[in-house]
């Protein structure tokens, strides 16, 4: 088992969301992260779908997903090869005496504050989802009140010419 | 460009697809296109007398015919009847076009009368379905409803029409083209690994060819006689294939699996070379995967990329159609055994000792009929005939005895209900099959416990003068269930005891204006038989058999095909 990323292009269309996420249940596969969007096409929606499975049913996933009427392109975003990003808004929960030591750390971090209340401050951090993780860490201490992750979206580099070639920026 | 109603368009774009039957139940949603019907339609509409049984008419006319069915019913209730025969399309890969009507627009998402979400409730038996709200859609939605059901994987779709479409007028033009980027079955075959699947036919000791249903719906029956003969390879036969090779085929070694034979589930066991060719590797096929055809590489020719190695993996993939792969495989073989020519001498001899020491056998007893002489007096008649006899069955003891006793030795032969195993789909898919051949007598072997959930279409038969002959196999009990009970459940027969006491099927028969036939003894059967051929109207014969008879040979679930339980008194294996 091992986590993949798998991008695809679906038909923008009513039901066409249920029927990818009917088949992941129906086939007893494992959805971590779902993400939704429009994209560059108003009749078209990407999907950016978090599956941890084998490789068997990786292969299983994306043929029967090719089934699907809607699906136009189903294709994995292996790690070497994709930009991924993920937003998380965090609600932390913290005294007055502390704000300014709370602020300074997410500045480092690279979060933006989002909104201060008069005990709790949100968050919105933008990376790679493994940052991501690692700011909810950073911030836990001081007590996490609410989360929430949009779930990982990505996309091909076109810096990843050909499969398996190393992009030659890798930010 | 025509103006017209919704529910005209309908019916114009069947004509369109060259539908000939539809079969269906009107009711509330669905009432506008019945008007339309009563309008004027070159379609033939069948009346049937439950949705489910509809839906069972329409499967067994397009796999008698290679054509798509169309089954129409109204909401909510009438769609969830529809369920049943859907899914089994599904399970079957049968082209089926289900046409639904749907509350009006505005009332949908309100729960108003018979409303039910049709395309959420089959959205995991369908390879698509649409819910049409607007009705400048309806043209393309049917249209393209009808190139899904039959290109790529042949299998159901759903057409949901709300009522106010139906009704609405607008400019009906029908489309040339479908407009769906998505859908790309594949139409070719590639050219480098038919030519790796060659060489290793070509190389293999032991091959077997592992020929499924799929060779039926891809119509390429004439192109796997041709390998067969032309590369002299050994060939088994699931039960969803039968007919696709001639049972009286010299190197057709029948059905493989559970109530297979025996000597079909050798030659896969010690085969060095499966080449599966439209079937998938189904449990009651393979039993323990990691036991089936341990010794053996794996070709696997499908057209849906998603079965080649979704069970067991497959060496070489052949993704495409099944005519276009097996005509240009027949030509590589060719080729390639022109190379090397293995002496496969040894294998076949070894198959046809299986052949001659493991033959179906049964005990026949004094003053009790046993199911399986009855079936083999049905195929003894059946060669007799001068017309065609296309059998259709349910599903259980008398599915597997009919698999294994009867001779089809043409497609579309024998139509039966494999992957969702539909007890009560004999019946209605009887009926079905008689719309698509009118010139064939249409026999349905069926079991007591089937015959009860579906036999109300014998109204459907009579009156819409679609004769069939209904054989039931009558135990008196659920017979496969009861199997198993006394097999693997210490016999406590839980609920499987119908009983010959009601009810009397030949009077039931008559009184749906059918003639009705009992037989309690071999000596009635033959005439009882051919009588009911030549009824001249629908007939029904009472089978009065051993309830206690069980299906062997059987790898129980699970098991090794090397497992294998035989008749009490049958001599041990090894394999």
């Amino acid at each position: 088992m091992s986590a993949h990323t798998i991008s695809v292009r679906l038909e923008n269309r009513p039901g066409a969301l249920a029927r990818v996420s009917q088949l992941f249940s129906r086939r007893g596969y494992n959805i971590q992260s779902l993400a939704v969007g429009p994209t560059e096409r108003p009749d078209i929606s990407r999907l950016t779908l978090r599956v941890d499975c084998s490789e068997h049913s990786l292969e299983q996933i994306e043929k029967q997903m090719h089934k699907l009427v809607n699906v136009l392109r189903v294709t994995e975003l292996r790690p070497d090869e994709a930009v991924e990003r993920e937003l998380a808004l965090i609600t932390v929960s913290v005294a007055t005496d502390r704000r300014a030591e709370l602020v300074a750390l997410s500045q480092v971090a690279g979060a933006q504050v989002a909104d201060i209340g008069r005990d709790a401050i949100t968050f919105e951090f933008v990376g790679r989802p493994d940052q991501v993780e690692a700011f909810e860490e950073l911030v836990r201490p001081y007590g996490v009140r609410e989360l929430v992750r949009t779930g990982r979206v990505g996309l091909r580099r076109p810096s990843a010419t050909a499969r398996g070639a190393q992009p030659s920026v890798n930010v | 460009m025509a103006r017209m109603l919704g529910s005209d368009a309908i019916l114009r774009a069947l004509e369109h697809e060259g539908v000939e039957v539809a079969f269906g139940i009107p009711g509330g949603a669905i009432l506008p296109t019945y008007d339309a019907i009563a309008r004027g339609t070159t379609v033939r509409h069948v009346l049937a007398r439950h949705e489910q049984g509809a839906g069972h008419m329409a499967e067994g006319y397009a796999r008698a015919s290679g054509r798509v069915g169309v089954a129409i019913a109204t909401s909510g209730p009438g769609a969830t009847n529809l369920v049943t025969p859907i899914a089994d399309a599904w399970m079957d890969s049968t082209p089926l076009v289900a046409i639904t009507g749907q509350v009006r627009s505005n009332l949908i998402g309100t729960d108003a009368f018979q409303e039910i979400d049709a395309t959420g409730i089959t959205m995991p038996i369908v390879k698509h379905s649409w819910l049409v709200q607007d009705v400048e859609e309806l043209p393309g939605v049917l249209k393209s409803a009808f190139h899904v059901a039959r290109t790529g994987r042949q299998g159901p779709v759903l057409v949901d029409i709300a009522k106010d479409v139906q009704e609405a007028e607008f400019d009906f033009v029908y489309p040339d083209e479908v407009d769906l980027p998505g859908w790309k079955p594949p139409h070719k075959v590639h050219p480098r690994q038919l030519r790796e699947a060659a060489r290793a036919i070509a190389e293999a000791q032991r091959p077997i060819l592992y020929a499924g249903g799929g060779v039926l719906n891809a119509d390429a029956c004439a192109e796997l006689l041709e390998l067969v003969d032309s590369a002299h390879l050994p060939a088994v036969v699931t039960l969803m294939g039968k007919g696709c090779l001639p049972d009286s085929h010299p190197l057709n070694y029948g059905p493989p699996g559970m109530h297979g034979s025996k000597y079909a589930n050798f030659a896969l066991n010690k085969a060095d070379l499966v080449i599966a060719v439209g079937s998938r590797f189904d449990d009651r096929v393979t039993g323990k995967v990691s036991a089936f055809a341990p010794g053996a590489k794996v070709i696997h020719f499908d057209i849906d990329a998603a079965e080649v190695g979704k069970i067991r993996h497959a060496e070489i993939p052949v993704v495409g159609p099944l005519k276009l792969a097996l005509a240009q495989l027949a030509a590589e073989v060719r080729a390639a055994t022109a190379e090397v020519a293995p002496d496969r001498g040894p294998w076949l001899r070894q198959l046809e000792d299986w052949r001659e020491r493991f033959p179906y056998r049964y005990a026949k007893a004094e003053g009790v009929l046993k199911p399986q002489t009855a079936i083999e007096a049905l195929r003894d008649l059946a060669a007799t005939r001068e017309e065609d006899v296309v059998w259709t069955t349910g599903v259980g003891q008398h599915q597997m005895w009919a698999m294994q006793y009867l001779r089809c030795e043409t497609p579309r032969s024998f139509i039966t209900s494999g992957g969702l195993g539909t007890m009560g789909y004999g019946v209605p898919a009887a009926v079905g099959v008689k719309a698509a051949r009118p010139d064939a007598t249409v026999v349905c072997i069926d079991g007591d416990g089937c015959f009860q959930m579906t036999c109300q279409e014998l109204a459907t038969a009579a009156l819409e003068r679609l004769p069939i002959v209904a054989v039931v196999i009558n135990n008196g009990w659920l017979g496969m269930v009861r199997q198993w009970q006394e097999l693997f459940y210490a016999e406590r027969f839980a609920q499987t005891h119908l009983t010959h006491a009601v009810p009397d099927y030949a009077q039931l028969a008559e009184a749906y204006g059918c003639a009705g036939f009992t037989v309690e003894s071999e000596d009635q059967l033959e005439d009882a038989l051919a009588a009911a051929f030549d009824a001249g109207r629908s007939a029904v014969v009472d089978v009065r058999c051993d309830p206690e008879e069980k299906c062997f040979p059987m790898v129980p679930a699970g098991a090794a095909a090397v497992d294998i339980i035989e008749a009490p008194g049958e001599e041990a294996v090894p394999a």
